[in-house]
């Protein structure tokens, strides 16, 4: 039983590694399509919102990009920004391993915080990046979730949360553990305020973050073909000891599932973001 | 002496068949078990054993999670793995502790949430996400005791609390040492030497200011002297609800936001 469970873990990791290397093929000016297998000129892809052309499938991308892609120029304030660095277990290596991706992401934590508007809807952001430790959930990323929660609280505005995590941060133990139960209460407070919150859900999202605040919005999105779920595929198939169907725990499985209430291309996520917005526009309930 | 124990020897105590499991706690701390079944939705979840009974002769709902002494009652409890419907029936029996005014009393005792594929297709994920949710805002008390393998998500799910006790050789972590150590050195046969890094005993969990009791076990071996263990735990909750009970609702709330909006 147990070395089943160790057996799925590992496979559960080769299988990030193999994204990683995939979403590293995008720093050349070339990028191949794993979908379609077509070569792409970088450049038209990302003018394309990082969806290929081609096939229409929809690429990792940072949270950069993702902002820009959500928010009216020159409206994004970012909060928290310096935000970062937090070993709580003391973790050999873990510090080191935090510095070097912060001068190779050029990003303090797997999540950007702000207040934007969309289409002149204005609302506060938290944007997961995978690019840095797989998006997965630490301190600082629980920490700056709730802190965006709060914000919009204060603000008496809508949140949105764009969610990509291998789930929790396994350095950071317990502690990670417990950014669950702490976005979520924070979740807690923003319902009873009757405010709005929308989860965008992206390729992929697992484990705590899906555990937590990423299924507990009043309106959850996702976009084509992103994988969700709890546990992971692999950690799965050894478990049941069979294939899974193709298109398991993908967002059209999880729509027919009853557990989202859409699938927006990329295209479009701006713009139906922002009119969901302006039909909850009352600034609050009290 | 037992603090020199290693993380590893605690880990396999925590998971030993013969260690005491939920029932055995139910039954020596509380009289008139009632257990009620079903989540209203799709099953009932055996690995999930849920019921009221009287505390002393308060009346209280308990949540728990029950692992097997037997391999056959492990099969039959999918080996303390919760699908969805477990969560569920937690979440519905915790609703109604509230609508009764009942205190709600979870036991934490899981590997973790069943990493199958009706659980997924029936939503592992939003099922432990609700419970958390609906626990963050239940308006009775609610204590939390963990009393064997705390692992993962599957065990935060009914562990948001007023008040979290935890047995000495018990634990609680993020995931299994196994899977730890299969994720971050490729290699799960390092469960032994990860396990001391993890800091998922008691006492690491004491100094995170995690749990709010940490509750010595007999030096014989919890199995050979239960009941002083029990007497200790029902002398807790009794107390532990009482000071509770005198906030009102809101400040209780408020408190149980800070508990974990401090970690
Ligand atoms: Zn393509």
């Amino acid at each position: 039983m147990v070395i089943d469970k160790i057996k799925k873990m590992s496979e559960v990791n080769k299988e990030i590694e193999k994204n990683q290397e995939a979403s590293d093929m995008l720093i050349g000016k070339w990028i191949k399509c794993e979908n379609c297998k077509e070569i792409l000129y970088k450049e038209e892809v990302h003018k394309n919102l990082s969806v290929c052309p081609n096939c229409g499938k929809h690429f990792r991308i940072s949270s950069r990009r993702r902002i820009a892609q959500l928010v009216d120029e020159g409206t994004f304030e970012e909060i928290n920004a310096d935000m970062g660095l937090k070993d709580p277990l003391q973790f050999e290596g873990y510090e080191k391993k935090l510095e070097t991706l912060v001068e190779k992401t050029q990003i303090k934590e797997a999540v950007k915080t702000g207040i934007g508007k969309l289409n002149g809807q204005e609302a506060v952001l938290a944007v997961m990046d995978g690019n840095f430790m797989m998006g997965s959930m630490g301190q600082i990323v629980g920490e700056k979730i709730t802190l965006a929660i709060e914000e919009a609280i204060l603000r008496k505005l809508p949140i949105i949360l764009v969610c990509v995590s291998g789930g929790a941060r396994m350095q950071e133990g317990i502690i990670s553990l417990m950014q669950m139960a702490k976005t979520t209460g924070a979740l807690m407070k923003l319902n009873e305020q009757g405010l709005l919150s929308i989860c965008v859900l992206t390729d992929p999202t697992t484990g705590g973050v899906t555990a937590s605040f990423a299924s507990l919005g009043d309106i959850i999105i996702a976009e084509p073909n992103a994988l969700i779920g709890f546990a992971g595929p692999r950690v799965i198939e050894q478990t049941v000891k069979q294939k899974l169907p193709e298109g398991f725990q993908r967002a059209e499985f999880l729509l027919e599932h009853g557990f989202i209430d859409k699938i927006v291309q990329r295209k479009d996520m701006k713009k139906v973001l922002s009119k969901l917005i302006k039909f909850h526009n009352q600034k609050g309930s009290e | 002496m037992k603090k020199q124990m290693t993380a590893w020897q605690r880990v396999t105590m925590a998971r030993d068949a013969k260690r005491p499991k939920a029932l055995d706690y139910i039954k020596n701390i509380f009289d008139d078990f009632i257990e009620l079944h079903g989540d209203r939705c799709y099953g009932d979840d055996k690995s999930f054993v849920c019921g009221i009974a009287y505390l002393e002769k308060m009346p209280v709902t308990i949540i728990a999670e029950q692992k097997g002494k037997t391999t056959k009652e492990n099969m039959q409890r999918n080996f303390g793995m919760p699908n969805p419907e477990g969560y569920r029936k937690a979440v519905r029996l915790m609703k109604q502790a509230e609508k009764f005014n009942r205190p709600v009393i979870t036991f934490i005792d899981t590997p973790g949430a069943y990493p199958g594929m009706g659980a997924e297709e029936r939503g592992q994920g939003e099922a432990i996400a609700r419970s958390m949710f609906e626990m963050s805002k239940l308006k009775v008390p609610i204590i939390a005791v963990v009393i064997g393998e705390g692992s993962s998500g599957g065990a935060l799910a009914i562990c948001v609390a007023d008040k979290i006790l935890m047995l000495e050789n018990a634990i609680y972590s993020i995931l299994s040492p196994e899977g730890f150590a299969s994720i971050l050195y490729k290699d799960s046969s390092k469960c032994q030497e990860v396990a001391d890094k993890m800091k998922l005993t008691s006492y690491d969990l004491q100094n995170f200011g995690i749990i709010d009791e940490l509750i010595k076990e007999p030096k014989v071996g919890i199995e050979n002297d239960f009941e002083s263990v029990t007497a200790k735990i029902k002398t807790i909750l009794v107390k532990q609800i009482q000071d509770i009970q005198k906030l009102t609702t809101s400040e209780m709330l408020e408190k149980r936001y800070e508990k974990y909006r401090n970690m």
